[in-house]
């Protein structure tokens, strides 16, 4: 069991939420995530750590409503108990002093960028950070991004904040600018997938975090797997970063909608029941 | 030895065993017949989840435990991994003593209920039997009564809760709450352990509740033993993955003295062959996780589960065997197994391959799957599958499949489900730098006392062996307990 302790949503349908738990927030790292079970009858989801607490023993997460499981989490209250918290899962990120790293985080993506955007500032490195959204509101955490960023770049597909344009824009414009040694992408797996092509063109050494469908999260189920450069791998103990430069978008976008209709009919189920309800 | 020998026969010698030994002429019960499991209906129970052995009536146990002619050397007893004392509990059913029956299974196995549904008896105790051995006829049905037993208990509602010895304080950890740690958990405890099992799934049973289906092993079979360790004073806590939500070190520091790893055979295995990661072709572990651990199947769950309409579970295991019959009961119109051998190098229990096939679950022996091929939107659609034929034996000493050249041809297919082993889980030797691990990750252990390189570190079951069986893993998990006993005395006397 654990408790949410806070609750703040940061657009109609994206919230950060804190949950109390405090062995997750000891041990967890940049990179790690967690799998939630909200009730008996609950589904398994991944959700990346954005951010911990170890003294208050608190997690932070940052859930978008996309489906039943998502927008259960997100009816929830301060107070409300979620039935099951594991982790935290997966490998961290590999952190070292390389010189300029570009972080570039898409969507709800921003959120596990986060601390790895700390983690590699604290590492001594100049930082760049592009935030790329749909629109000005849906831009979240730019102002935690800036503490730990030498230069951050929004991109909106409207402009309605910072520039208009996509996340590869930003990232060409600084490539163009400087010399950068590596990479991290972290958003919608088509994002990633054209974020690592534009890092490609240029050789610059690129780690992709991938989210994909998981069931276990221990390696117990290979739900989560993937294709990088020919071979399968399990995001869940392999991961979640890889080479993005290896990594089969293609696929992944492809297994990622292995269970669509399933998930559209128990949405609208859930509408329909929340609506009577409601 | 000596010791285990001269205890058998002063057991057999007692006078109410003699009495019931004396009861009926050793011919005469030789000439009974083994008794028939009462089962549902193969056409009624492919479409349930309810299960497919009933169990045999007081009547037939009796009978069925008339045919032990109770041998002055218990051969069967060599067969079984935790050393049940056969005869003895065969004999109690014989009397009647029903509960006694049950008391004697409990002396050396915690989950007998579990295992007279799920051991491999004819390889095992009936296989090692007086009458397969010597008289070429069907075993006594020793795992038929097992379970008799072991139920008869648990519906009599006196469920015997086993004596443990005063309580030492001195805490140890479990690590995964399968077969392996469960029977360690209960023999620590039995030992006056404070223990405490960790558990990393949302659930305790480990392969016992996400693995093996509801119409093998009910899971309110494996909660009545688990209760009956909580009353023992087992500590269960889920949710919990010793080297990730915290290290080795830290609960060190919380005063645990010695670990027992049994974190299973976590890691499927697939063939690395063109087209495997389509949408619709799952690990076995993933299909039965879905199903038996989510309820996937059940409309009111959140987890979702693909059920297809023509399914092939590639491999002969008992895993592929519970996939295969479980796809049917998804509805699949057609449920095949598809195995590179023939059937008899499969390593499933014989009872099930019956069941499945009574079932009408489809075999295609010596076919070996080549490819498969997506439709548009990415779902396996086809499979290429070649025939195969059998050569000289291998290491395994099963014979070895030789492909057929030429004999490649497609068949048609919704759902794949890949059955075909699985590795040992990495999680906790990757926690442990220190820890010496087989080239395969399996965790290297004396085979006496399955302490590992790391002191206070035990381990047994799938995660030293990489695949076997719920009762090995028992075995590894008792013979462990022994172990971490004997080193911790040994530490405090040396204290």
């Amino acid at each position: 069991m654990s408790k949410i302790i806070e609750k703040e949503f940061f657009s109609e349908n994206v919230a950060k939420i804190v949950l109390d738990a405090p062995e997750i927030a000891l041990s967890r790292k940049p990179g790690h995530f967690v799998i939630i079970k909200i009730d008996k009858k609950g589904e398994r989801i991944p959700l990346t750590i954005a951010s911990s607490n170890p003294d208050k023993g608190t997690v932070t997460l940052v859930v978008q409503k996309v489906g039943v499981t998502s927008a259960k989490l997100l009816a929830l209250e301060v107070g409300d108990e979620i039935e099951d918290v594991v982790g935290p899962l997966g490998m961290a990120t590999h952190i070292e002093k390389v010189g300029t790293v570009l972080c570039a985080g898409g969507g709800v993506g921003v959120a596990p960028l986060l601390p790895i955007v700390e983690g590699f500032k604290k590492a001594g490195n100049r930082v760049i950070t592009v935030l790329a959204a749909r629109n000005k509101d849906l831009v979240i955490l730019e102002e935690q991004m800036r503490e730990f960023s030498d230069e951050v770049i929004v991109m909106t597909d409207d402009g309605s904040s910072g520039k208009k344009g996509l996340v590869t824009a930003g990232m060409e414009e600084v490539i163009q600018r400087e010399k950068v040694d590596l990479s991290v992408v972290i958003g919608p797996a088509i994002m990633m997938k054209f974020a690592a092509l534009t890092t490609k063109k240029y050789n610059i050494k690129t780690y992709a975090s991938l989210n994909t469908i998981m069931v276990d999260g221990t390696g117990m189920c290979g739900a989560c797997r993937v294709t990088v450069g020919g071979k399968t791998k399990f995001v869940c103990v392999d991961g979640p970063e890889f080479d993005a430069h290896q990594v089969d978008f293609e696929q992944m976008m492809s297994r990622l909608g292995a269970y669509k209709d399933q998930e559209v009919a128990a949405y609208q189920k859930y509408l329909e029941t929340e609506e009577i309800a409601g | 030895m000596e010791n285990i020998l001269e205890y058998l026969k002063a057991e057999r010698s007692q006078e109410w065993r003699t009495e019931i030994r004396k009861s009926i002429k050793a011919k005469e019960r030789m000439g009974k017949t083994r008794t028939n499991m009462p089962e549902e209906d193969p056409m009624v129970r492919n479409r349930s989840n309810v299960e497919v052995n009933s169990g045999l009536t007081a009547e037939q146990a009796v009978l069925e435990a008339q045919r032990c002619i109770d041998c002055p050397n218990p051969t069967c007893m060599t067969g079984c991994p935790v050393g049940i004392n056969i005869p003895k509990f065969i004999k109690k059913i014989e009397t009647e003593d029903f509960l006694g029956a049950a008391a004697v299974l409990k002396d050396t196995n915690g989950l007998p209920a579990v295992c007279g549904r799920v051991c491999p008896q004819e390889k095992q105790c009936e296989a090692q039997c007086f009458y397969t051995i010597k008289m070429g006829k069907p075993a006594v049905a020793i795992g038929f009564l097992e379970r008799f037993a072991a139920d008869y208990e648990r519906d009599s509602g006196k469920m015997a809760v086993p004596e443990t010895a005063e309580f030492n304080n001195i805490k140890l950890a479990v690590i995964g709450s399968g077969p392996a740690g469960l029977a360690a958990a209960g023999d620590l405890a039995k030992f006056g352990y404070d223990v405490t099992v960790f558990e990393a799934l949302h659930e305790i049973g480990g392969v016992l509740k996400y693995g093996i289906p509801e119409f093998r092993l009910p899971n309110e079979v494996v909660d009545v033993e688990i209760e009956s360790l909580r009353k023992m004073g087992v500590k269960f806590i889920t949710n919990f993955i010793v080297g990730k939500t915290a290290s080795f070190d830290d609960l060190k520091k919380q005063g645990f003295q010695a670990f027992f790893v049994g974190s299973g055979a976590g890691l499927p295995r697939f063939m690395n062959i063109p087209g495997e990661n389509y949408n619709g072709i799952f690990s076995s572990n993933e299909y039965l996780t879905r199903v038996n651990l989510m309820n996937a199947a059940n409309p009111e769950y959140d987890t979702p589960v693909i059920s297809g309409d023509l399914v092939a579970v590639i491999g002969g295991g008992n895993t592929a065997m519970d996939s295969v019959r479980t796809a049917k009961r998804l509805g699949a119109s057609r449920s095949m197994i598809i195995y590179r051998r023939s059937e008899e190098e499969m390593p499933a229990r014989v009872e099930e391959v019956i069941h499945a096939k009574e079932e009408g679950i489809e075999f295609m022996n010596l076919h070996n799957p080549l490819e498969y091929y997506a439709d548009e939107n990415g779902r396996v659609n086809k499979m290429k599958i070649q025939k195969m034929e059998l050569g000289e034996p291998d290491a395994s000493g099963r014979r070895r499949p030789i492909a057929i050249e030429g004999s490649e041809f497609i068949i048609d297919v919704d759902t794949v489900v890949v059955s075909v082993g699985v590795s040992p889980n990495p999680l906790i030797p990757a926690s442990l730098p220190d820890l010496k691990v087989t080239d395969w990750g399996t965790i290297v252990v004396d085979k006496e006392t399955m302490q590992s390189s790391i002191p206070d570190l035990f381990a047994g079951g799938d995660i030293v062996r990489g695949g076997a069986t719920v009762i090995l893993a028992m075995g590894d998990g008792r013979k462990a307990a022994a172990g971490m006993h004997k080193y911790i005395m040994e530490k405090i006397k040396a204290n």
